[in-house]
């Protein structure tokens, strides 16, 4: 039992070893990966994954999973460009609904997971497809783009040295673990994914908890879907192809249980940090697109068999 | 002696770490008989049949089927030697036909294709065989519980068992289905196939069998020949221990004018008709046997299952739980059976256990009151006595018995007046018992709550009720005032429910 407790706070430290070892030996391989302002674009990157990362954390710690994320983005990557440009809507009014959007598709994830008892994984692998079909007819395929100078904002200003991208994750990571910590939806989502029914007996209302954090999930997608077109400073159907694996595997690599129950927003952090480090260096040492495919699949089965054998050893 | 003989368990011990829950048991099983095993709850009766069937290694006996001797058995060694076990839950695959059922796993083939005519005609023959009407095509969902498990009999000696083990095959029938399960019963007798019967039905076990044994407490009591006993007689051989653990005083504390909890006729969850009343500082016994609906009726009160009809009475309103939170909110708490699954939760702080029920109430704009959360968890690790140096510790960390201090100290936190406890010291060692009692006692002595309390231990039961009612099949069958305790008028209750009619 001690043992097993020790091993866990091993492996929340160990994760930042990860990324130490991970940096000096993209340095080692190529100089340029420390270069400051290759390090300023790698953590750019990672404030997307970050962003969405957030709701993930939640929907994984409940034992569930979320593969709309992808979608979300490029969903919101199409109607927020085309409230502001086709439909002239102020920014201000475009992002806002464009997150009420996104939030509403996450609800429509819990509807589907709690109210109907569909399995997570098939209730967002179809909203993942169909919305991408709704995002494609809405732009016809075509990117839209011509926004106002003050929209480039989210994506690709500066405060002082530190982009804004980056601000906002910092935000998001602080917001992610006050809930977790210091909210009761916090304790119950630990309290569902560790055990539903002791969850239920205790009084906790499991539907409701499903449906705020696939609504949550929604959300941080969706922040991160107008960080991204922000930074494009274009809307395309293609924005968020993907970005599900991506982040799944960054709250995964964190230490999050994919059974649920176990996790910290620290080490969320600690594995979107990696993974954007993995992701740059392999661009930088020229690393065939196809291969990397390959990397970040052995990455997210590496990291999901590490907490198995984890947790049979603890079952034993 | 052999020859006499098909089967014989002698001398079976089987320990578990700490326990031992077989001690020098002996059965023997004549051929063309049926022997009816008969126990308490507890009293070993499944690891027993568990050792004939391989799913239990015993520590030390021998097992010797028609003269061979086997110090275990194996699931497949069982099979061979034709011994076949009709369990309360099917092996059965509901979306395939009975036929295919009846040769699961051990098909009819021509080379690689499944011949399900083959197949069908030899399920007809022995479906036949048995006297029961079949159609082997049928899909297994569309029979009854009752044809299921005539299909699992007639696998059984399609494959040639000689030895039946039933493990209390009339649970899950109904009445008309119990009379043709007989008759089928009845015809392997004749066929020279050997049973043993599990039931707690006494009237059954008068109809069917030959001999009947007794277990209790893992050990072996007596055979007897069913004709020459007396229902009394057995009764008092299920029950008749000694009654050796000591349980703490408590004064008398009952408010005979303040009824907590009362139900009119409440029906539902599989109870039916059930009426009580429990008072402010009492402790009500809910008796009964595995299965008799007492768990069902803490899920009804405690709003985890519906009710059909009746009333529910809670401190002078009338109450309809619908969510274990809505009678949280009431002042309703559970003590689950299944500390593991349904009470504590493992992976989570002892501290985050004890405040779970009432972080919303302690919250302001969903942020939780922490210092307050830190001052419950302390208050109530004191007065439970909860043994752990930080209140970070993990509830898997922890003894059974401090554990269950952490849930009750839970409900506590939740300032529940009515608790119902679900076998409150499963599990829990013979010290941390008496503690757990004591706390009981100051619940209602101290705190003034009333106290549900379901036990399948016996002396339990009488130590710590005020009063016991006894539940069988959903019903209520008995109640009894503290004077009136004994074993042998709870047993009755608990397992006679139709033995007056019969």
């Amino acid at each position: 039992m001690k043992e097993n407790k020790i091993a866990y706070q091993l492996k929340d430290k160990a994760i930042w070893v990860v990324f130490v070892v991970l940096v000096l030996a993209f340095t080692i391989a190529n100089p340029r990966f420390i270069n400051p302002n290759n390090l300023f674009m790698m953590i750019r990157q990672v404030s997307f994954y970050g962003i969405a990362s957030i709701g993930m954390t939640f929907v994984i710690l409940l034992g569930d999973i979320d593969l709309s994320t992808g979608t979300i983005i490029s969903f919101v990557n199409i109607i927020c460009a085309y409230f502001m440009v086709n439909m002239g809507m102020p920014m201000l009014v475009a992002i806002i609904l464009t997150l009420a959007i996104s939030t509403l598709i996450g609800v429509l994830n819990g509807f589907m997971v709690s109210t109907i008892g569909i399995p997570a994984l098939i209730a967002t692998f179809a909203t993942q497809t169909a919305f991408l079909g709704l995002t494609y007819i809405i732009c016809g395929g075509l990117p839209i783009n011509g926004f106002t100078e003050s929209f480039k904002v989210i994506g690709q200003a500066y405060v002082w040295i530190i982009p804004v991208p980056v601000i906002i994750m910092a935000l998001c990571f602080a917001l992610g673990s006050f809930i977790l910590n210091k909210t009761y939806f916090g304790r119950y989502f630990y309290a569902v994914g560790g055990n539903v029914e002791a969850a239920k007996l205790s009084g906790i209302r499991v539907n409701r908890i499903k449906y705020l954090v696939f609504a949550l999930s929604g959300f941080f997608a969706g922040l991160a879907g107008l960080v991204i077109l922000s930074r494009t400073n274009s809307g395309m159907a293609n924005a968020g192809d993907g970005y599900e694996f991506d982040v799944i595997t960054c709250v995964v690599l964190g230490g999050v249980s994919v059974t649920g129950g176990y996790g910290k927003m620290s080490g969320v952090v600690a594995g979107t940090f990696i993974i954007g480090a993995l992701k740059n260096g392999m661009v930088l040492m020229n690393i065939n697109s196809y291969v990397q495919n390959i990397v970040m699949g052995v990455v997210l089965a590496l990291a999901v068999g590490f907490d198995c054998i984890q947790k049979r050893k603890q079952a034993n | 002696m052999s020859e006499e003989y098909v089967l014989q368990l002698q001398h079976i011990r089987k320990e578990y770490p700490g326990v031992v829950a077989l001690k020098d048991v002996t059965l023997e099983l004549k051929k063309g008989e049926i022997l009816a095993l008969i126990g308490e709850n507890g009293a070993g009766k499944s690891t027993l049949i568990k050792c004939c069937s391989g799913a239990v290694i015993p520590t030390s006996g021998k097992i010797v089927v028609n003269g061979k001797e086997f110090t275990s058995m194996t699931p497949q060694l069982a099979a061979e030697n034709g011994i076949a076990i009709i369990y309360q839950e099917f092996n059965n695959v509901k979306e395939l036909s009975a036929a295919e059922n009846l040769f699961l796993g051990r098909p009819i083939r021509k080379g690689i294709i499944v011949d399900k005519k083959a197949m069908e005609e030899e399920a007809a023959k022995a479906f036949d065989q048995l006297h029961i009407k079949i159609n082997p095509k049928t899909l297994m969902k569309n029979l009854t519980v009752g044809y299921q498990q005539m299909v699992e009999i007639a696998k059984a000696i399609q494959q040639n068992a000689k030895i039946l083990i039933m493990d209390e095959p009339s649970a899950p029938l109904t009445s008309a289905e119990v009379e043709s399960m007989f008759a089928v019963v009845e015809r392997l007798r004749k066929e020279g196939i050997s049973i043993i019967y599990i039931s707690h039905r006494l009237e059954e076990i008068y109809r069917l069998s030959d001999r009947i044994l007794v277990m209790r407490d893992g050990e072996y009591v007596k055979t007897l020949i069913t004709k020459d006993s007396q229902v009394q007689e057995l009764i008092q051989l299920m029950v008749g221990r000694e009654l050796t653990e000591t349980y703490p005083p408590r004064s008398d504390c009952i408010d005979e004018n303040d009824v907590v909890l009362e139900l009119k006729n409440v029906t539902g969850n599989g109870d039916k008709d059930i009426s009580l009343k429990l008072h402010k500082g009492e402790i009500l016994g809910l008796g009964g046997l595995v299965g008799a609906g007492r768990t069902e009726l803490a899920e009804m009160i405690f709003g985890a299952a519906a009710k059909q009809s009746g009333q529910m009475i809670f401190k002078g309103k009338e109450i309809n739980p619908k969510s274990p939170r809505e009678a949280i909110d009431l002042g309703i708490a559970l003590v689950p059976e299944d500390r593991k699954r349904h009470g504590a939760m493992l992976g989570i702080s002892i501290k985050n256990n004890i405040n779970m029920p009432i972080y919303e109430r302690n919250s302001t704009l969903s942020v939780i009151n922490s210092k307050l959360e830190m001052q419950i968890a302390e208050k109530y690790r004191d007065s439970m006595a909860i043994k752990t140096p930080t209140l970070h510790q993990l509830v898997k960390n922890l003894s059974g018995g401090n554990q269950q201090k952490v849930i009750l100290g839970r409900w506590l936190a939740a300032d529940s007046e009515l608790i119902i406890f679900d076998e409150p010291t499963r599990g829990i060692d013979i010290g941390a018992k008496y503690e757990i009692y004591k706390l009981m006692n100051d619940l209602v002595e101290k705190e003034g709550k009333a106290l549900l309390m379901i036990s399948s231990e016996m002396e339990e039961l009488m130590g710590m009720s005020d009063r016991i009612i006894v539940l069988a099949e959903g019903e209520k069958t008995g109640e009894l005032e503290k004077g009136e305790f004994s074993q042998e008028t709870i047993m009755a209750y608990a397992s006679a429910a139709n033995i007056e009619e019969g």
